[in-house]
């Protein structure tokens, strides 16, 4: 029973154009088996997983489940063979509730929500999930939003799991449960395959680890058999240094000190709530939480974008001394009163840069308006642009290719480059390494490490706590918008820093109750 | 589990299936837009022959419709007489005029649709003036204020919905469709005043824009041939050209980099409408010297399709006016002849731009047929 393979895929080709994403790709998943999917960004993993749940349609190859020959045109297709992709991103009503999202576009003819809620909380006990079935998805946190989804997969009897990057958006106690159920459905004979970007993660959870590398499949090891350092070199296909190199701070200015600031949104949420905190001339700052506690708008806030309630940003100026205050004042201002601040925003495309425009264009974002004259000026832009795809490795058929077309590595090697192209004093980051691969994101690492060594104050904010703790001097976590604790990066634990990120919410059911 | 394979249906590969495509070399591309534009002409035909064939069989006949065509837009162009060449280029001018007008506005991804009522509202201030001021001051002092209170006029009734989008974030298609409402009743309004009885302004004598070589469309040509230059050198080269690039593509990008969004549209907007304010002077004191309600008959709105098929390319627009004012003016005279009713060349206009937009899917995307046809053993 366990040897039985679950799905196999031989020699799938699937071709973008001339960009060949996936070529004579073969996979073997058998029952109860964990498979982790392994390659760098580009390498074509989530295509690959959608031309098994059924979004794309192979060029070539075939695919069989439980040994039969199946051709799979739809996501429907999909389901009837038992198959249920999780996405990266979630797709459900937000106004509904849990057990609404699950039965959703299910056609068995009955309607039975009742019924229906019995066999969620059948499932749950099954695999030891933790939901209120009735909990509107909007009130929902992100795992629980998460656990929804695979529910969803299951109520449909899906055999076959494929979660793309399930753990990117989760705390470690999150991860670390989630872990826990996969056994569970595993020992079940369950066969999942999981998309991850974190070794440990596929050391810790996988039975079988495939790796790809730009569309080409280069292997499935063993995972007791393997460790990091070879899983790596069969990614990248040379050998990668892992460790992030850390120097000391070196000086005591205050560059960039933020006092009270509290910032309240259109709902009436308050998003920021008193938050102060020092970022010294050449340090790392870290910040962690759960996604959406206050990181963007704090970011945001500083980067003149954010409208405050009250508080003070004051940036000392190392050029002229002054301490200027940046609260409300627009970008542009900011720019014209000599702070060199730069700011690597998380939404790379529909901030930092704009997908449809050149690099070269894009060069052009933060110097456009210099000079006098009506008409733009190219030349230094396009220098600027060839320097940095030369320095940096950007992977691009040139300096005049839309930015969308590049890969998120190279797309996030054109904006960090262009940030630090204008010799900032202060850098703000915000998940620079999301959907990275290995060699770009240490590119990036050892890119703010330079930064910090000239004197930059910079400011990073992250999601994977091990990279925080080597990289950072300090890590100041927040929850719901408030400070939770700082900690110092030389001294501290992931456990402490999971336990400061949802320290919030402890106190928020204890008031309740 | 319940196992549910034996429902299946799709036992096959499906027939056909779509893929995106990035890569189509230019020429290829191209080849494809011919053959669209070769289907539509074939339909075209089809569609003239058959109507002909019921209303003058003598007209039945691809050569005689070609001829036709050829003569509702170039007229007796082997005898010496140039004048149908040149009214024709005239109406090329006056379509091109609004496309480019309406262009940094899509460029913005601000569905600017009142280039009708912009245009109307320029012509408009034009007659006004034409008719107050006419006689009561010199020429040479009347067509400098008629330019400046059409461009005015025109930026006015661009502006107006720039406010609302950029304060208050309105709908600016139903906004702009508004205002060419009331930019028409304004002008039945004032028509009504003072072209007394009739209902018509006669054609006024002061306040005409000189003629260039004696001709009486060269001028509005020329002027059209400049903006279009200077408009694409605006959009690509210049600063402005870039916020209004950078706007339509992410207003968030925008933000960060300091643009002033508000500024941004409201200044595109009063360029976009002063345009067709200009298109509408150049009709209305270049050749009407007169306006009605449907002066702009309906232009301010091809010159959308017009906008798009050119791919918000001044140079591009050029040659699609030029083309679909060929189909109309010579269907319009494949319609007379054969005594079909005006609406025959919107028709075929009509099925043209289909053709030609929908040929852009296959430029995009590729179809792929089912490799082989063997059955998948179930």
């Amino acid at each position: 029973m366990a040897s039985q393979p679950a799905i196999e895929l031989k020699n799938i080709t699937k071709r973008f154009g001339k960009v060949v994403a996936n070529k004579n790709v073969n996979l073997t998943v058998n029952r109860g088996e964990i498979l982790s999917i392994l390659g760098e960004n580009g390498s074509g993993k989530t295509t690959l997983m959608n031309m098994i749940s059924g979004i794309y349609f192979p060029d070539e190859g075939s695919i069989y489940v439980n040994g039969e020959e199946v051709v799979i045109a739809s996501p429907k297709d999909a389901f009837t063979y038992n198959i249920g992709m999780i996405h990266q991103h979630f797709k459900l009503v937000d106004v509904f509730s849990a057990a609404e999202n699950i039965v959703l576009g299910i056609k068995d003819g009955k309607y039975n929500l009742k019924k229906s809620t019995e066999r969620i909380k059948q499932i749950s006990e099954q695999y030891g999930f933790e939901i209120d079935p009735e909990k509107k998805i909007y009130t929902m946190s992100v795992s629980e939003k998460q656990t929804v989804e695979i529910i969803k997969v299951l109520y449909r009897g899906a055999d076959i799991l494929i979660l793309d990057e399930p753990t990117a958006v989760l705390t470690p106690q999150e991860t670390s449960k989630l872990f826990n159920i996969l056994r569970r459905m595993r020992d079940d004979g369950k066969s999942i395959i999981i998309i991850t970007h974190k070794l440990h993660e596929v050391l810790s959870l996988s039975d079988k680890v495939a790796v790809l590398r730009k569309g080409e499949y280069v292997g499935t090891v063993n995972t007791a058999e393997t460790n990091e350092a070879e899983l790596t070199e069969m990614m990248v296909g040379k050998k990668v240094d892992l460790n992030i190199f850390r120097s000391e701070p070196c000086s005591d200015e205050v560059r960039l000190s933020v006092k009270g600031i509290t910032c309240v949104d259109r709902q009436g949420t308050v998003v920021l709530d008193d938050i102060s905190f020092d970022v010294k001339a050449g340090e790392i700052l870290g910040i962690a939480g759960i996604a959406g506690s206050g990181q963007r708008e704090l970011l945001e806030a500083v980067a003149g974008l954010q409208k405050l309630n009250s508080g003070e940003i004051t940036y000392n100026n190392p050029n002229t001394g002054n301490a200027d205050n940046l609260r409300d004042k627009t970008p542009m201002q900011i720019r014209n009163l000599g702070v060199r601040l730069s700011f690597v925003p998380e939404d790379r495309l529909g901030m930092g840069l704009v997908g449809n425009m050149d690099i070269v264009d894009n060069m052009m974002l933060r110097s456009y308006s210099k000079g006098k004259t009506v008409f733009l000026e190219r030349t230094g832009p396009r220098y600027l642009a060839l320097k940095i795809i030369n320095d940096l490795e950007v992977v691009t058929p040139g300096a005049s290719t839309p930015v969308r077309r590049l890969s998120g590595g190279n797309v996030q090697k054109v904006l960090v480059g262009r940030e630090i192209a204008s010799s900032p004093t202060v850098l703000m980051v915000a998940y620079p390494v999301r959907g990275l691969d290995i060699n770009s994101s240490y590119l990036i690492y050892n890119l703010l490490n330079e930064q910090k060594e000239k004197g930059v104050a910079v400011i990073f904010v992250g999601e994977d706590l091990d990279v925080l703790i080597e990289l950072c001097d300090r890590i100041m976590v927040i929850g719901s918008g408030k400070i939770t604790g700082t900690v110092d990066a030389r001294t501290t634990t992931k456990e402490e820093i999971g336990l400061l990120m949802t320290k919030s919410d402890y106190k928020g059911e204890m008031n309740n109750g | 589990m319940a196992d549910v394979k034996n429902n299946i249906k799709s036992k096959r590969e499906p027939l056909i299936h779509i893929a995106k495509r990035d890569d189509m070399v230019w020429w290829k591309a191209w080849i494809i837009r011919g053959i669209a534009i070769l289907t539509s002409i074939i339909i075209m035909m089809a569609i003239a022959l058959v109507l002909a064939n019921v209303s003058r069989p003598e007209y039945a006949s691809v050569s005689v419709i070609v001829e036709t065509m050829y003569r509702g837009v170039l007229g007796r162009i082997e005898e010496g007489s140039f004048v149908m060449l040149w009214k024709y280029l005239q109406e090329v001018a006056i379509l091109l005029c609004l496309a480019l007008a309406l262009t940094p506005a899509f460029k913005m991804k601000f569905w600017n649709c009142g280039a009708e009522g912009q245009a109307l509202i320029g012509g408009f201030g034009a007659v006004v003036c034409m008719i107050e001021l006419g006689g009561k001051v010199p020429d040479a002092l009347l067509i400098p204020i008629i330019i400046v209170v059409s461009i005015l006029c025109g930026a006015i009734w661009g502006f107006i919905p720039a406010i609302f989008k950029a304060f208050f974030n309105t709908n600016e298609t139903l906004f702009t469709l508004m205002m060419n409402y009331i930019a028409t009743k304004i002008i039945a309004y004032y028509v009504y005043i003072e072209g007394g009885g009739s209902h018509v302004i006669a054609p006024q004598k002061h306040g005409n824009l000189p003629n260039l070589l004696n001709n009486d469309y060269l001028l509005n040509i020329v002027i059209v041939a400049l903006l279009t230059v200077v408009m694409f050198v605006y959009l690509k080269y210049s600063k402005h050209g870039y916020e209004i690039n950078v706007v339509g593509e992410s207003q968030n990008t925008a933000r960060y980099i300091g643009i002033n969004v508000k500024k941004v549209i409201i200044r595109t907007m009063c360029i976009s409408g002063a345009l067709c304010g200009v298109g509408g002077m150049l009709l209305v004191a270049g050749t009407d010297h007169t306006i009605r309600t449907d002066s702009i008959g309906g232009q301010g709105f091809t010159a959308i399709m017009i906008s798009w098929l050119g791919q918000f390319n001044p140079f591009i627009m050029v040659i699609m006016t030029g083309l679909v004012k060929f189909l109309e003016m010579g269907m319009g005279k494949v319609a007379d002849n054969c005594h079909l009713n005006s609406s025959f060349a919107d028709i075929v206009v009509g099925i043209v731009l289909l053709c030609v937009v929908g040929c852009e899917f296959f430029v995009r995307y590729s179809v792929k047929f089912r490799r082989n046809k063997k059955e998948v053993k179930a």
